[in-house]
């Protein structure tokens, strides 16, 4: 779990992270990533994000660290202000836009699962093939862009994940998207919130299922390497 | 610039005051001293309209572990934590610039919960503003306040958990806004802002010193707000808020306080570094020497009455040994926040500022802290055959609707139609504590690491206040107390904030000295202290006075927050009981404002002791799970609560109402629909069935759920909300 200045959601990922192994919280000035197997990049406004979302967190010095994982196929998610910040750094398509209508929206959405082939989705797979989640949305700039050529590419590539489901739109997302992967499926990022959605008593457990996909995923490469 | 005697008046000083103080200094005070004490000297800071009313109020219960005077009160939740909170207005500044007048309405009451040691965890507002359907303006203000509430709450990360809005001419001229916090704490990192131990040094925290805010609360917090023209040329006294800064601010504290570096703590807002410092002194019985040179500041050139009295936002002050002050400044360092020294505690009992090596101000603690004049109010009521004090609403129904159409009008008005697209706007969520959302239940309630639960709700009723000072402000008090009810919550103490028109005017003050004695009878009657609060005063616009409006913001405690019960029918079959003794009156209702009635009395006669009787039945109802859901039947009468019933679960229920009873006729803080398994309702007043897909009134009138939906959610006209 990084940590930005501004970070808001850093421990509320923590707590759902617990829920399926262990999570520490990492400063945004150190390097070290503390052979951790995966990278959450939380919510929040880093640096107050006064100049664009995930503008300046790019250059934070954990950031670095945090790219070259990736490039060694390390396990990224960003969620919200952290998918801002991957497609700030260039490790995710596309560009998150101020909402169509300029306001902050929090709503509990349903999201459709668009493939289950990913290390963030695979616990999702189901009869029928596609499962809704009930996830909240909260932000002020989710609006998922990339130009026409580009959104064609990722959908033939499979790299988006996670449809608003009919509706449910919140933000004027193209196509409806609300989250996408790399072309190698290992760095992922979604507007929802799925950490603020894995307790009956604040809400519903949807977001467990992407936790629970990583979980799975990692133990996979753990056995595969051993 | 400089100061001259004849500027006390402008300063807000009466000639009285003024002789006062050259009495007391036996001189002529210089600029900076007269600068310092006409803030400190100020209604806002000084509350000596008010002070003498306030002594009224009860202070002490079980639960209080710190009360009125200092930056937050506390309550024992049990488990070794404490909960802070408090409501503060900011309403004349957001009626000047409501965006950043509501953000840093929100930032100060932010600072004055982790002042005391606690980290916020939930924000609720209380907003007023004149009628959206023909005020350009209130649309304006209510969109750029509650943009301003969500700009600093979502970026701090801080949920918005609760709130209230109301729409009313007479806050056409003087919207309100008023914000409270709650925080939670370890009882053993609560700090007092006394400051103590000659010898130890005064160190600013946090943004650098601007002219923001310069003289806001004497210009701005202590007078009428006049017409637009002269409200534009106040915006400088309006102060920017950075919720950024905040939240280093407010990590960076915690850090401070767990790392026990602090003797105390004290949170810079109105008049600043003048209003801290002289209280920290005062409460500590010590002297404090300031020097103005050491004060980081933003722009060059500020005089030193400026950075006395600057309202620069997102600062602390606090008390620190000599040989600590290096740990502090390098916990400061990580968090990215300034920290300087700029003065020392002395023993001295005085306030002395310095500048370019000369002392330019030296007045005893006690002048600004305790010497300003307490006025006596003048209260006299309105004669009886005066003109009303309120113009009466314009008719939008004319009395003579079927029913039906009644309801949907009251459920598409103004005070009643969903408040979903504000709250929209606000994250309730982060910190993975909300258990009940906003619009789920009557009160919000969040979780705690024990295991058990709190529960927080605000409240208040102008238009019913102003029909009846005295009766409308203990039914206030019952309403909040019956909304914590609804979730299963025992309430542990209160904090107002009474926002009022001038108290010069003597039925203003007699509205004022009626609503207070109305709030310390019902806190006595329910056994609620009263653990802080503000007052806001000369809220008047051109056309007079704003509706008397005390409002309350009330904590709670509940054992098993999975029980905490919403406000929607929840299951087909179950049984639908009305409890607690129900003779509404039409007077101050909102169908009565509709009709375009006069706002006069009387309203209901309240037998509080069987109310509060009611209260703890429906509390138990809740705790022992006999109840799926509960909801305090308040504006709109029990029609309306039987509407929103309905709605959160599009939930239909057949009903018959008791005979002779009106729909929509109101008496709050009494009365809740109830629903459960029809064994666990046996015994109660049962009224109705949940089921089908329509609201079915025997005899009154039969709506289907989704036009029921369909009036609370939409309202064409009023595109804000919409």
């Amino acid at each position: 779990m990084i940590r930005f200045p501004g970070s808001c959601d850093e421990v509320d990922a923590q707590l759902a992270c617990q829920r399926v192994g262990e999570a520490v919280i990492l400063w945004h000035g150190d390097r070290d990533l503390q052979g951790v197997d995966a990278v959450v990049v939380p919510g929040g406004f880093s640096y107050g994000d006064y100049l664009r979302a995930g503008a300046i967190a790019r250059f934070a010095p954990v950031m670095e660290s945090v790219a070259e994982f990736a490039n060694d196929g390390g396990i990224v998610l960003g969620i919200c202000n952290g998918f801002q910040v991957l497609c700030e750094a260039g490790l995710l398509p596309g560009a998150l836009l101020p909402n169509d209508h300029l306001r902050f929206i929090f709503r509990q959405v349903a999201l459709d699962v668009v493939r289950t082939d990913s290390p963030f989705t695979r616990a999702c797979a189901t009869e029928p093939p596609t499962r809704q989640l009930s996830i909240p949305v909260k932000h002020m700039s989710g609006r998922y862009y990339a130009p026409d050529d580009e959104l064609r590419r990722l959908e033939r590539s499979g790299q988006v994940l996670l449809r608003y489901a009919p509706g449910h739109n919140p933000n004027g997302s193209l196509r409806d998207i609300a989250g996408v992967c790399n072309e190698q499926r290992n760095v992922f990022g979604l507007m929802p919130h799925p950490e603020h959605a894995v307790d009956p008593l604040t809400g519903s457990v949807d977001g467990l299922y992407l936790f629970e996909s990583i979980r799975t995923e990692i133990d996979d490469r753990a056995r595969l390497a051993a | 610039m400089s100061i001259t005697d004849e500027r006390h008046r402008a300063l807000g000083l009466t000639d009285d005051e003024y002789a006062l103080i050259v009495s007391l200094l036996d001189r002529s005070p210089g600029d900076t001293e007269l600068a310092m004490l006409s803030l400190m000297w100020s209604e806002h800071c000084a509350y000596k309209h008010s002070k003498k009313l306030l002594r009224r109020l009860p202070t002490d219960g079980p639960a209080v572990l710190m009360g009125p005077g200092e930056n937050a009160g506390v309550v024992d939740v049990g488990g070794g934590l404490g909960v802070a909170f408090k409501v503060e207005s900011h309403n004349h500044p957001s009626a000047v610039e409501p965006f950043q007048g509501a953000a840093t309405g929100v930032g100060g009451i932010l600072r004055d919960i982790f002042a005391v040691g606690a980290r916020p965890i939930a924000v609720l507002d209380s907003l007023r503003f004149g009628e959206p359907e023909r005020s350009r303006r209130s649309r304006y203000l209510l969109e750029r306040a509650v943009a301003g509430i969500g700009h600093y709450g979502n970026s701090i990360g801080v949920p918005t958990v609760g709130g209230e809005i109301y729409f009313e001419d007479p806050y056409e001229h003087n919207c309100l806004i008023n914000a409270m916090c709650l925080g939670l704490a370890p009882h053993e990192r609560l700090i007092r802002a006394a400051a103590a131990g000659p010898g130890n040094v005064l160190v600013l925290l946090g943004a650098l010193t601007g002219r923001d805010g310069i003289g806001g609360a004497s210009v701005l917090a202590s007078a009428e707000l006049g017409d637009g023209e002269s409200d534009e040329a106040k915006r400088p006294s309006v102060q920017i808020g950075d919720p950024f800064a905040e939240k280093k601010l407010l990590e960076c504290s915690l850090e401070l306080l767990d790392a026990e570096l602090l003797v105390s703590l004290q949170d810079l807002g109105a008049a600043g570094l003048t209003s801290s410092a002289s209280e920290m002194a005062a409460k500590g019985g010590v002297g404090l020497d300031i020097d103005c040179d050491r004060v980081p500041l933003r722009e060059p050139g500020l005089e030193p009455f400026e950075i006395m009295v600057s309202e620069s936002q997102e600062r602390m002050l606090c008390v620190v040994a000599p040989e600590r002050v290096d740990d502090v400044i390098a916990v400061c360092d990580r968090w990215e926040t300034r920290a300087t020294a700029i003065g020392e505690v002395t023993d001295s009992e005085r306030m002395r500022i310095l500048a370019a090596g000369e002392v330019v101000a030296d007045l005893p603690v006690s002048i600004l802290v305790d010497d300003c004049p307490l006025y006596d109010l003048e209260p006299a009521p309105p004669d009886a055959g005066a003109p009303p004090l309120y113009a009466a609403p314009s008719a939008l129904l004319t009395g003579v609707e079927p029913a039906g159409d009644t309801l949907l009008a009251l459920l598409s008005s103004s005070n009643i139609v969903s408040r979903r697209p504000v709250f929209e706007q606000y994250d309730p969520v982060v910190q993975s504590r909300t258990v009940r959302r906003p619009e789920q239940a009557d009160a919000a309630v969040l979780a705690l690491p024990t295991g058990a639960a709190i529960a927080v709700a605000i409240d208040g009723n102008g238009r019913r206040v102003a029909c009846d000072p005295r009766a409308g402000a203990i039914e206030v008090v019952f309403e909040c107390a019956a909304n914590l009810a609804c979730v299963g919550a025992q309430p542990l103490g209160l904090t107002n904030c009474l926002n009022f028109g001038n108290p010069e005017k003597p039925h203003v003050a007699w509205q004022l000295t009626e609503a207070v004695d109305g709030l310390a009878h019902a806190c006595d009657s329910l056994g609620i202290p009263v653990i802080g609060g503000n007052v806001s005063l000369y809220n008047e616009g051109p056309s007079g006075p704003i509706y008397p409006t005390p409002v309350i913001g009330m904590v709670g405690a509940l054992p098993d927050p999975a029980r905490a019960a919403g406000l929607g029918f929840t299951r087909a079959g179950d049984a639908i009981a009305l409890v607690g003794a129900f003779a509404p009156g039409y007077a101050g209702s909102e169908l009565a404002k509709l009709r375009g009635a006069p706002v006069s009395g009387p309203l209901p006669p309240l037998d509080e002791a069987a109310a509060a009787q009611t209260h703890e039945l429906v509390r138990s109802l809740v705790r022992s799970g006999a109840a799926r859901s509960a909801h305090d039947i308040a504006e709109g009468g029990i029609a309306v609560a039987l509407a929103e019933c309905c709605a959160p679960h599009r939930l239909g229920a057949w009903v018959t109402l008791p005979a002779g009873l009106d729909p929509f006729a109101e008496a709050l803080g009494r009365a809740f629909i109830v629903s459960g398994a029809p064994e666990a309702m046996a015994g109660l007043n049962v009224i109705g069935t949940v089921g089908g897909d329509s609201l079915s009134l025997d005899g009154i009138a039969e709506l289907a759920v989704s036009e029921i939906v369909t009036a609370r959610e939409r309202r064409p006209e009023q595109p804000l909300l919409g």
